[in-house]
Order: C-alpha cells, then structure tokens, then sequence
C-alpha cells in the first residue's frame, strides 16, 4: 500500500464511520451538537491522559467517551431548566471543556505530544508514519485499524438498533410508552458519536469529524424520503468526499483536511442546486411549470364563463380579459400563444375565443377540479 | 346502583398531583377508569387533561400519587406497555422525518416486537389491514410529509391501532380534522368499544360529548366529576369545571 492510498482508505473509513451516526444527529436536529462534542472530548483525553501518563492507552478512548457524553448532559440539563436555549446552551458548554482542556496541556502536558494545532486541523498526511506492527510485521496504517474498528462499531449498533433509533427519533414520546427509553437510545447514539469523533480527530481533526458528520447526511437528505436510503446515500458521499478532497489537496499543494471539508461543502451546493426534486433549479422549474400551466387554465375558465355570459357573444376582447386577470402583456401572450399553439382558443384580431377542442378541454378540466 | 357494583375497573388512579414548577396542574386526583367505556376527559385550556393522561402513562413523574393497573381476567396482555396504546396529538412529531406511512404505522408493532427483532410479514399484514380500517390504504407507502391534518390523525389512530392494546389514550383526536374525518374516528372509536377495549379521549367539544361517549370525566385541576355521562355530563358540573356562568351547551334549558 502506498502512503497515498492509505491516506485516502484512512480518510474513507473515517467519513464512513462518521456519516452513520451523523444520519441521526441531522435528524434529532442535533448538528451542532457533533461541534461541541469533537471538541469537548479534548479534555476526556487530557483528563485520561493524566491518570495513565500514556498516550496510547485505551483508557483515552473511555475518557473521551465519557466526556462526550458529559457535555450532551450538562447541555441538555442546562436546555431543561428553560432559562436558556439550547444553542445557547451549547455555546457555554463547548468553549468551557474546550479551553480547560487546552489551559491544561499548555500548562502540564508542553512536553508531550498534545499539539493543539493537530487537534483541530488534524494531520492526514502524517497518518501512514504511525504504522501498525503485528508479530514484527507491518499491517499498515494504525489509523485504519483504530477507524475500522469504530466503524464495524458503528455498522453493528446501527444495524441492530435501526428499529429504536428510528422510534426514537421519530417520536419519543411513543418509543417511551412502548418501553424503549429514549433516554438510554439517546445517550447510546451519543457515546457512539464519541466513540466516532476521538477515533476521528487524532487522523483528520475536529473540523473534519464535524464536517464528515454532517455534510454527507444533509446532502442525502435532499435526495431521498427514506432512512434506510439516507443511510446508504450518505455513505456514499461521504466516500466520495473523501477521494475527491485528496485529489484537490494534492492537485493544489493544499491540506488534505481542508480540502475534504471543502469538498463536503461543495457537494452539498451542488446537490441543493441540482437535485432532482429538492433541488432550487427543480423548484424552480416546478413553480414556472405551475404558472404556465394555472394560466393556462384560468384564461380557459374565463373564456368560458365569458361565454355562457350574453353580453360577449362567444368572443373576448384580449385587452378586457387581460384587465380582468391583471396580468403583464408579456404573460398573457405568452399564454395566448400556447392555447393557440394546442388549438383550444382562435385569435382574431384583438378578438379570442374558445375552439371547440378547447371547450371540450376546459369543461372537462373543470370537472376534475370541481368535483 | 346495580349496574355500578358489576363495573369493572382497568385503571385506578389515587392522590394524583403533578406540577410544573411551582403550579399544580393536577391536584389530588382520584379516579377510576371503567374497563369497555368510552370515556371523555374534558375540561378548559389548562386543566391538566393531557398531563393527567401523561402521568397515567408514566411520562412524567408526580408529585404524589399511585397509578394502579387492574389486571383482568379477560386481558390478553400481561406486559403493562403492551396493554396501552396512546395517540398522541400529531402535531408533537417532525413530518418532514423520511419514512412511509407504512414505516410509522408499523412503529406500533414495536412494543410488540421489543428490542432489535424487526417487523416480519404478519406485522406488515396488521399494518396494512389496519390502514385500511382508517381509510389509508392508497396511502402505505406515501411519504407522511405530504399528509393533510386529517390523514395525519389517522395514521396515529392506525398505529395506536397495530398495537392492539386493552386500553386506548387518545390527545385530542379530533384536532384539526375535518367533520367527515371525525365521525369515522368515532366510529373506529366505538368498535374499540365493542371489542371491550377501553378508550380514553381528552375532548375538547362540549356539544358531541354525549353523542360520542358514555363515560365522561371533567377536570379543572381536581376531578369535578367522573361517570357515566347522563349522570354526571350537566349544567352544574359544567359551570363548576369551566368556572362560569353562561350557558355551555347548546339547548339544554337549566
């Protein structure tokens, strides 16, 4: 394996293993959360770090763990008593763990390897050096084995617990009564999100976590009505992100964290302009499409009422029916010439009236609305 | 007096009172909640009629008092959650979640099911059956964000319905439905009725009480009044639960 390809099979695992708990916290409507979380578990690894002066030691891992769980608590416990909200909340949180972990390495910990740069940025590149011996044999990249194992983590939890974690998300309330506690499905998703992001943020940063997180399941998001699809989807961009953010890095000489996050960013503009039926440029096809199509039908309607009318003798004048409707002159032709263009109405002159295709199609279009 | 003594009861509740910060919402509530009625729980803005339900269903946690489950013969669950089914109001839930009206039907299975097992075929079967009893059936695998109000209801009714509980709460039914939607809720309602569930409704119209239910409840903080409803559904007990003085039903000359 060249260094190359484990940089981007390490940035794989880790956008995969990112997105699927990500899924859930887009939908909790809990994005911001991740922010706080990639961050707060800074200070569970100093904390753990102090107890076992080992910088490889497992007991990081816990101790980031629990702190990621603490932060959603003091969060969410801070929400509760209602005197502020919870981004407000997140926002006294955060920046609290998140500086007395790093007051802590700067005053205790120089001399180790702490290096508050990397925690935030990451380092993809120096991720092969930091290599995984077996038996004296080299099996590749330490990070893809700590990634991979999150991941299968990850996979396993998800798959078993799909059922739970949709109930819950869903509708709390009847995941309660039913007796699945949401409580415990909420605080399980969140040990697995920082599980997620301390396995994370020691290869790509915690702007990244943040980004492989949440960029992947909002874009999925505006692609499909389906968790399951969602999932998958969102799997899939983040894969995407991945490769294609390496390739721009080493296009451009640039940091390969930086540019998968903007190549997260990117994907997402692109999607929330060009999906299918989400997407602003179908939207906004959709709406002219309508437009067309109620001005269509509501000159139709008015010839028609015209007609039964006796004072218009199965003719209109246009410049009346266009004062009548209070439409632009650039409108009205342009309806005009599609009915004509249909053969429901003849122009004659200044004069239009209904063909008798035209009344066969407004009566009949008529009654599908009507009755 | 005979009829009463053969009353069998499901639910006991005893010296119930629930406050949100420092103002009571319940205060001291007795009530017993005969098994196969259908019972109207009914009461002005704030009364406590949706917490009274919450704390029967142990979502929130009382100051004080007992809920007492009644164990009958005839009951086919032994499992509390099993025995109970809540509809809770619709607008409660995010509809924009991505699922199929199928998907949230069959959340109601899940009791059920309990963890990790996935709804199998006989649950997709019930599910669909149900749908069509509410009258969705074109709509299992629409999206539940393109569901009007009324559609939104119904699919609640078909999934407290999947769960085939012995006792039925249900958070204002009714609103935001349209008429024709309303009474094949009601009649959905009264077959509960004669399969002997028990159901009960927290209403808010004072005019359909007695055309619906058999069995009502009126609160404003206390119980004024629980029982069957042309004993206890009258002008007085009416002016002491709404606090007022006006004529509050239609037609019915004091």
């Amino acid at each position: 394996m060249t260094p190359q390809f484990e940089i981007q099979l390490i940035a794989v695992i880790v956008a995969v293993g990112c997105a699927l708990p990500g899924v859930f916290l887009v939908l909790r409507k809990m994005s911001m959360m991740s922010d706080s979380i990639t961050h707060t578990i800074l200070l569970g690894i100093v904390l753990a770090f102090f107890i076992t002066h080992d910088l490889s030691s497992p007991l990081l891992i816990v101790g980031a763990a629990i702190m990621g769980v603490v932060t959603v608590w003091l969060t969410e416990t801070l929400t509760r008593t209602n005197l502020l909200a919870e981004d407000a909340a997140i926002g006294i949180v955060f920046p609290l763990l998140f500086s007395i972990a790093i007051i802590l390495i700067t005053r205790y910990a120089g001399s180790v390897h702490l290096d508050t740069d990397s925690v935030l940025l990451g380092e993809l590149a120096f991720a092969p050096f930091n290599r995984m011996i077996v038996f004296n044999t080299d099996i590749g990249a330490k990070a893809i084995y700590t990634a991979g194992t999150i991941l299968i983590i990850n996979l396993v939890a998800i798959f078993l617990f799909f059922k739970e974690l949709k109930l819950v998300t869903f509708d709390p309330v009847l995941a309660a009564v039913l007796g699945f506690s949401p409580t415990m499905v909420h605080y399980g998703l969140m040990t697995l999100v920082s599980l997620t992001a301390v396995s994370a943020f020691e290869a790509v940063g915690s702007v990244l976590v943040v980004a492989f997180m949440i960029g992947p399941p909002v874009t999925a998001y505006l692609l499909t009505d389906d968790l399951k699809s969602m999932l998958i989807i969102s799997v899939l961009i983040g894969t995407i992100n991945g490769i294609l953010g390496y390739q721009l890095a080493a296009i451009f000489d640039v940091s390969i964290a930086g540019s998968m996050a903007t190549m997260t960013g990117i994907l997402f503009i692109s999607v929330f302009i060009l999906a299918p039926h989400r997407g602003l440029l179908s939207i906004f096809r959709r709406r002219k499409m309508q437009k067309t199509k109620f001005g269509k039908m509501t000159l139709l309607f008015h010839l028609l009422n015209n007609e039964s009318s006796f004072i218009q003798e199965q003719v209109s004048q246009i410049c009346i029916v266009q004062n009548h409707l209070n439409w632009s002159d650039h409108f009205i032709k342009d309806i005009i010439n599609r009915l004509q263009g249909e053969n429901c109405i003849e122009v004659d002159g200044v004069f239009i009236k209904l063909t008798d295709k035209g009344r066969k199609t407004t009566i009949q279009e008529y009654n599908e609305l009507f009755s | 007096m005979d009829l009463k003594t053969k009353l069998e009861y499901v639910i006991e509740v005893a010296d119930l009172t629930v406050a949100y910060d420092v103002k009571p919402v319940l205060w001291d509530v007795d009530l017993k909640i005969p098994k196969g009625k259908l019972m109207a729980v009914v009461g002005p803005n704030g009364a406590g009629k949706s917490t009274l339900i919450k704390a029967i269903l142990n979502l929130l946690i009382p100051i004080s008092g007992n809920i007492k489950f009644i164990q009958n013969r005839a009951d086919t669950k032994s499992n509390i959650k099993n025995r109970v089914a809540y509809v809770p109001q619709s607008g409660n839930v995010d509809w924009d979640f991505p699922s199929t009206v199928l998907d949230v039907v069959l959340m109601g299975r899940f009791g059920l099911l309990g963890w990790i097992k996935r709804p199998g075929k006989a649950d997709v079967d019930i599910a669909l059956q149900t749908l069509k009893k509410v009258g969705m059936e074109d709509y299992s695998s629409r999206q539940i964000s393109q569901l009007s109000g009324g559609q939104q209801q119904r699919v609640f009714l078909a999934r407290a319905l999947v769960q085939q509980a012995d006792i039925y709460f249900m958070d204002e039914p009714f609103k935001g439905v349209d008429t024709k939607t309303e009474k094949a809720i009601v009649l959905l309602l009264k077959d509960l009725k004669d399969q002997g569930k028990t159901v009960v409704v927290v209403h808010h119209d004072l005019q359909t009480v007695t055309e619906y239910f058999d069995w009502v409840t009126l609160i404003n903080l206390r119980v004024v009044a629980s029982g069957p409803v042309d004993e206890v559904f009258h002008q007085e007990n009416l002016r002491q639960t709404y606090r007022s003085t006006g004529m509050l039903l239609k037609g019915m000359a004091v």
